[in-house]
């Protein structure tokens, strides 16, 4: 029996695997969602030179975009349009919360956002930072197991070829699938939740991990060789610099997605959370109050985003100043 | 005692049709002597530098240094490459020293830091010892990856076009400073170096082994260059020896290219 996995390289990857090779274009749309126009900042930069002119081509047109009118003065644009959509649809269907009651709920939600009155009483601060914990375990968990996982996986044929098919296997699972197998098997829905994001994030950092370590240029390796550089010199002088970039990437899409995943995950469980703060107000009837949810998870997100983006942005720029 | 290699033979399989790159290639370079390789591209003269580094496996032959045959790569054929394949994160001076530290585990820290020092002050690059390698110029990375290959002690040094990505008149002060380290300073003996450049080849190599692609025989031709050392490049031009081997070198590599092209 063949199995056909999707986008499922037989060698190690030469350059980069399935999720990081749309990396770049991908981190192009992100950068334009997160109005911000810096080049698709890069793992691809240290591995081919033609990447890197192509975004930086890129860069100086949206620089020139830029220049071509206040990004802000369309960004207003763009909300009054969305805003303007939104009024229609809400008078279209009594149900859908208008704007400004929208606006109104946020304005009472961010009121007294560190309010901690008993287990249904709390500001949303709170509630936020307790799914952020939740994230952060997991991711953490994620990225302690996954890099070294991926570092092996991207170094040595071997490794590769005896787990990169289960992680294609395993990878287009939704997380949540596992919820009821952990949640039995940990009897703490807290736990479960952690477990899931962990799920979530240790494909993209152990795939874009991988990509990275089996990208590593010939002449360092030659370099190594020659020098008969141990293993440890090895990692630490050719393979971890070569491969943080990616790490690093992989951390980014990890912790959007597991940002999406944990709201999901409380609203499954009613978790306190935003998540299961979503499900509360949706049960109290409260629709408005969930559009302003929506609102401030997607500030949240955009603030790791934006974070991640710094970060990689900060360490090539030490490499590629030249 | 000297590098052999006997026998040499090295195919790769290019777009389902065999390139046989190495055809029987048999060479012995001595202690003392500066052996050159040249020829069109795809000759296979950076693939037998390659053999000789242990970096590639050949398919038959085999090489030896002072008789004992070469398994892998190893501090005593150090490599210059074409690139210079310094580590990009590193500064020029770490570079130098992960080098000496891994290749000569044996010497003491002092000693290390003493041959870090010398050769790093030998190439002009001391005071620019802090610098990663995107600071500096393409010289610069050159003189660093010629002070790393000096600095682990090989019995054979290997440059793989060393000078190639470098203008003119850096390329001339480089060529005397390996000249100068080879032959006072170090303990290297022995150097074999792909070129392109006929006059580089010259000025700097004891033979010349001249390649080619097949039908011919992998080495056309292996050309003594009898000028006395130290060779003053500008007056060395006008030696008669340096004429005719240069006439020699062009009429071959001339005659192959269009043999090539046809």
């Amino acid at each position: 029996m063949t199995l056909v996995f999707n986008e499922v390289p037989v060698e190690p990857p030469s350059t980069s695997v399935d999720s990081s090779s749309a990396a770049p274009q991908a981190q192009h749309a992100a950068s334009l969602a997160s109005f911000d126009a810096g080049p698709p900042a890069g793992e691809t930069a240290s591995n081919g030179t033609s990447v890197v002119r192509v975004g930086a081509q890129r860069f100086r047109r949206l620089r020139h975009l830029r220049r071509g009118g206040s990004s802000v003065g369309w960004a207003i644009l763009g909300f009054v349009g969305f805003g303007l959509l939104w009024q229609l649809a809400s008078l279209a269907s009594p149900d859908v919360p208008t704007p400004m009651e929208t606006l109104g709920e946020l304005g009472t939600l961010l009121q007294d956002p560190f309010r901690d009155a008993g287990p249904n009483d709390k500001g949303v601060a709170i509630l936020l930072m307790k799914s952020l914990g939740r994230v952060l375990a997991g991711f953490v968990i994620a990225v302690i197991v996954g890099v070294p996982l991926g570092l092996a996986a991207g170094s040595s044929p071997r490794v590769w070829k005896s787990t990169n098919p289960l992680i294609q296997l395993l990878r287009p699972v939704s997380p949540l699938a596992w919820f009821p197998i952990v949640l039995v098997a940990f009897k703490d829905s807290s736990m479960a939740a952690i477990w899931v994001i962990f799920i979530t994030s240790i494909w993209p950092i152990a795939l874009n991990t991988a990509a990275g370590a089996a990208s590593v240029p010939n002449d360092q390796r030659n370099v190594a060789k020659v020098f008969r550089l141990n293993r440890l010199a090895y990692v630490r002088h050719v393979l971890a610099p070569h491969t943080l970039p990616n790490v690093i990437t992989g951390m980014r899409l990890s912790m959007g997605t597991g940002w999406m995943v944990i709201v999901a995950v409380e609203m499954l469980s009613s978790q306190v959370g935003i998540g299961g703060y979503t499900w509360e107000t949706y049960n109290a009837l409260n629709l408005p109050r969930v559009a302003a949810i929506i609102l401030i998870i997607g500030v949240v997100g955009l603030i790791l985003d934006f974070g991640f983006l710094r970060l990689n942005r900060a360490i090539t720029h030490q490499e590629h100043t030249s | 005692m000297s590098l052999e290699l006997s026998g040499l033979w090295k195919s790769f399989v290019q777009q389902g049709s065999t390139q046989h790159v190495l055809r029987g290639v048999d060479l012995r370079v001595d202690p003392g002597e500066f052996v050159s390789l040249i020829g069109h591209s795809g000759c296979g003269k950076s693939t037998l530098l390659s053999i000789a580094a242990g970096l590639q496996g050949a398919d038959a032959g085999t090489v030896s240094l002072d008789g004992v045959a070469i398994k892998g790569p190893g501090p005593d054929r150090a490599v210059v490459f074409q690139n210079y394949s310094l580590l990009p994160r590193l500064s020029l001076l770490t570079n130098v020293d992960v080098a000496v530290s891994s290749a000569r585990p044996e010497h003491s820290r002092q000693r290390r830091a003493d041959l870090v020092e010398k050769y790093l002050t030998a190439v002009g690059l001391w005071e620019h010892r802090h610098k990663r390698p995107h600071q500096v110029s393409g010289g610069m990375l050159q003189r660093c990856a010629v002070a790393r290959a000096f600095a682990v002690e090989p019995r054979v040094l290997l440059l793989d076009e060393p000078f190639g990505a470098l203008d003119a008149l850096t390329r001339a002060r480089l060529q005397a400073q390996l000249v100068e380290l080879w032959k006072s300073e170090s303990e290297t003996e022995i150097v074999v170096m792909v070129t392109h450049g006929i006059d580089e080849a010259i000025l700097l190599s004891d033979r010349i082994v001249v390649m080619s692609n097949p039908p011919q025989p992998s080495v056309l031709d292996v050309i003594d260059v009898d000028i006395d050392r130290p060779r003053d490049r500008v007056s060395v031009i006008d030696s008669p020896t340096f004429r005719s081997v240069q006439e020699r070198l062009m009429r071959l590599l001339t005659i192959d290219g269009e043999r090539a092209a046809a």
